[in-house]
């Protein structure tokens, strides 16, 4: 499973890549105190469950075909998250530092656009609303 | 036929319901349904052209035929990580 409603536990991620390869390169999505120039409070994840299950299978077989020597594992948090926890972590291991970092980085940029998945921004006045990347 | 329609996110507060079932004349495409949705809810009539969509929770072009039973989804714009 690729959701969880509960805290990512990134020590068992890294866990679950550790091999003798040379590098290990891990990137942890935290929630953050503003967004533009609005302060945050909270986000609520919501997702397409089923669906986003497939999504992140699928788009770990694309990256397994980019990156044939690169194993990554990635966890993605659902629900309300105070600032600070951790919405995202993806772990990429391969024998050199390059494809690593390319792979991580080709994972979360691929999860932003494919993976159903919706955030909604809590304010301190108590207002919320959905976050549309696309309005940049 | 019949398929059951999902919302989400903003949409689902739009439509003011996680799900339902829909009838649709046989031979019905995804942007048939789009178009039904966007004479019944503002917010959808509010956007340029379809947004992307899921049939049986996998994304497909706007002129796919439906068939009774698909689970149907119409996706606002993701916003993961």
């Amino acid at each position: 499973m690729y959701l969880t409603a509960e805290a990512i536990d990134v020590g068992a991620l890294v866990a679950e890549t550790r091999s003798s390869d040379g590098a290990l390169c891990l990137f942890v999505g935290v929630v953050r105190d503003e967004n533009a120039g609005r302060e945050t409070t909270a986000i609520e994840y919501q997702a397409y469950g089923t669906m986003a299950e497939l999504e992140m299978a699928r788009l770990a077989e694309s990256l397994a075909r980019d990156f044939p020597d690169t194993k990554v594992r990635m966890r993605h948090r659902i629900g309300r998250l105070a600032v600070g926890e951790a919405s995202v972590a993806i772990a990429a291991v391969s024998p050199h530092r390059a494809e690593a970092f390319a792979a991580c980085r080709a994972a979360i940029d691929r999860l932003k656009t494919t993976v159903p998945i919706w955030k909604k921004e809590f304010h301190p006045d108590g207002s919320s609303d959905w976050v549309d990347p696309s309005r940049g | 036929m019949k398929v059951r329609l999902l919302h989400f996110a903003s949409f689902r507060d739009a439509a003011g319901r996680e799900e339902e079932l829909r009838e649709l004349p046989e031979g019905g495409r995804v942007e048939d349904l789009w178009a039904a949705l966007s004479r019944e809810i503002p917010l959808f009539a509010r956007y340029p052209s379809m947004p992307p969509a899921a049939v049986n929770r996998e994304y497909v072009p706007a002129g796919t035929a439906l068939r009774d039973g698909d689970e149907v989804a119409f996706l606002p714009p993701v916003a993961g990580g």
